[in-house]
């Protein structure tokens, strides 16, 4: 089984040129991002590092289209997405970038089945075809026996891996992830990290911010980022 | 509360209304310039006006009534009360609940608060006057009735002596109100307009005030706008708590899951089924609202009906709050549409909020 699915596209599958993010903070101007340079292969695993604050989830909120820079280009699988409106923004989101958080954000009242399908039900899918995908996911992530267990039946990681299946509902083009392990202890850290790795070799074009060295260690590629830069890539 | 404003707001008026209607009698003929009983003025010449109200083809039914003050005497001491001098064949005025009616002349029927003052039944002999001199301490239009029936008076208060005879006895008993009427009733044929039969009423007898029941509850409705005002505010008042309530509520419910949304709207959630959901969730509150508020405004309305029924004076049949499903879905209308307009503002900071921003705020938390 491959997953993603993933369009035919053009490599690089994330392109930035000289992005630029700055941030009004008072009165004062804040440079999140500082002329970043960067490209995602597609099929690549990047982990993002570096101290607090030096941009890394600005960077990744650009790359996710969920913000836009102050200057620059963002390219995600050969489409101009930093000039896109939000309407725009969000259908190119739905259907080709998958978030993975820190805080799993599953809906408290949906089961395990139902927070997977919900993108799917935003992208008008059969509601068939939504059960047997979220079943199937469901299943790739190891929880093919939770389906109906709502998040607050499950353990961090149970809920850490609904919330990977939810990522992948819409077949993206890209995975992103911000600390994933960032809630979770040492063993089921590395239950998720094997999982990554897993959805990687089976094809999905991951970009991960994490402090956790593990984590970077287990992908492909690193970014060093330091004050707004990227420092090593 | 805002149930109990809009049953209050409509009750009496419905109350009055069913209450007109209940005999089926749509026209009332009182002295002019008068309501019906308002005084002790009387109408002159009831055969004439009988007569002419009979060459209306539209009028089926007409009702004579005569009002007088009584005393019974017991013994050392006399009861006060009233009683109508009816015809039992076409009398619009009362219910019998035992008994028989007055078919005879020396028949009297009773209400139950005139039974239980004289600690009389059905079948004993009454001494009973029509006139009182407190100078000469005489009674006057003495007469022996027999108690034949107990009757529940429909326009009559719980706490009035009531009763009623055949008018010929009551007229026999004050010889001055001899071919009298204090009020006439007349019901309209099947079809026939009651407002052109009052308009014809009114032209052919130009001693008389014709009131329909439409003229009655514009009257009515005149009297007891204080009532309906108050309502209107305190339903206005209730309703527009509830709104802030209800956007308080979920506004902070927005403010709590500001990273779920953000999630949500991350993962590709359209602005627009964000608000549907925040809105949703303020009609859902206002809903369940509405649900508990029911049961609550029914037995709060049951509670203050009892009291405010209670008033001196006031008709049995009268009810200040009276249930009508009309009202309580005006109220279910008026909270969805408070609840939709409650889950706007909530609903439009929701979809408004900055995702990235947001987000970084949550992670900060």
């Amino acid at each position: 089984m491959s997953w993603p699915a993933a369009a035919e596209v053009e490599s690089p599958i994330v392109s930035l040129r000289e992005v630029r993010r700055d941030y009004a903070l008072g009165a004062e101007r804040v440079h999140a991002l500082q002329g970043v340079t960067l490209d995602v292969d597609r099929g690549d695993y990047v982990a993002i590092v570096g101290p607090s604050g030096c941009g890394k989830s600005t960077l990744l909120n650009l790359i996710g289209v969920i913000d836009q820079p102050t200057s620059g280009t963002v390219s995600i699988a050969g489409k101009r997405v930093d000039a896109m409106s939000d309407r725009e923004a969000t259908q190119f989101r739905l259907r080709n970038i998958g978030f993975v958080f820190q805080r799993f954000y599953l809906l408290p009242i949906l089961s395990a089945l139902e927070n997977v399908s919900l993108p799917m039900a935003e992208a008008n899918v059969s509601k068939r075809e939504r059960a047997e995908r979220a079943a199937e996911l469901l299943k790739y992530v190891g929880l093919g026996n939770r389906e109906r267990h709502r998040p607050s039946e499950l353990s961090g990681g149970e809920q850490q891996r609904v919330a990977i299946a939810r990522a992948l509902a819409n077949r993206p083009t890209l995975l992103l992830a911000d600390e994933p392990t960032g809630e979770l202890d040492a063993r089921t850290g590395t239950e998720i990290i094997s999982l990554f790795q897993r959805l990687n070799a089976d094809g999905t074009t991951i970009v991960v911010v994490t402090h956790d060295e593990d984590l970077a260690s287990a992908a492909a590629r690193k970014v060093h980022m330091r004050d707004g830069k990227v420092v090593v890539g | 509360m805002l149930l109990d404003m809009v049953m209050l707001a409509t009750g009496m008026r419905e109350s009055f209304r069913s209450l007109l209607l209940s005999r089926g009698f749509e026209i009332r003929l009182a002295p002019k310039g008068s309501l019906p009983f308002d005084s002790d003025a009387t109408i002159p010449g009831v055969s004439a006006i009988t007569s002419t109200l009979r060459a209306n083809p539209d009028i089926r039914e007409i009702s004579p009534v005569l009002g007088a003050s009584i005393h019974i005497l017991m013994g050392s001491r006399d009861v006060s009360g009233s009683a109508l001098g009816i015809d039992p064949s076409v009398q619009g005025d009362y219910e019998l609940l035992s008994g028989r009616d007055v078919t005879t002349a020396d028949a009297i029927v009773v209400n139950d608060y005139l039974l239980r003052q004289l600690g009389a039944r059905i079948g004993d002999t009454l001494n009973v006057a029509t006139g009182y001199d407190p100078q000469t301490r005489t009674y006057s239009g003495q007469r022996k009735l027999v108690v034949m029936g107990l009757v529940k008076f429909i326009y009559g208060a719980n706490d009035q002596s009531s009763s009623a005879m055949r008018r010929e006895t009551l007229e026999a008993m004050r010889p001055q109100t001899r071919d009298r009427a204090s009020l006439f009733m007349v019901r309209v044929r099947d079809g026939a307009n009651a407002e052109q039969v009052r308009d014809w009423i009114e032209k052919q007898l130009p001693n008389v005030t014709a009131i329909s029941i439409a003229t009655a509850i514009a009257q009515v409705d005149e009297r007891l706008s204080y009532f309906r005002q108050l309502a209107l505010i305190l339903g206005v008042v209730s309703l527009f708590v509830g709104f802030l309530l209800v956007t308080t509520l979920v506004t902070v419910s927005v403010n709590e899951r500001a990273g779920e949304i953000a999630v949500m709207r991350a993962i590709g959630v359209s602005r627009l089924h964000v608000i549907q959901q925040v809105v949703l969730e303020g009609v859902a509150i206002s809903f369940a609202g509405a649900v508990l508020g029911l049961g609550l405004g029914l037995i709060t309305a049951r509670y203050l009906n009892t009291i405010l029924s209670a008033f001196p004076g006031l008709p049995m049949a009268i009810d200040f709050f009276l249930f009508q499903p009309r009202a309580a879905w005006s109220a279910l209308g008026l909270l969805i549409a408070s609840g939709i307009g409650a889950g706007i503002y909530p609903a439009w900071r929701a979809a408004s909020l900055p995702i990235a921003e947001s987000l970084r705020r949550e992670a900060i938390a």
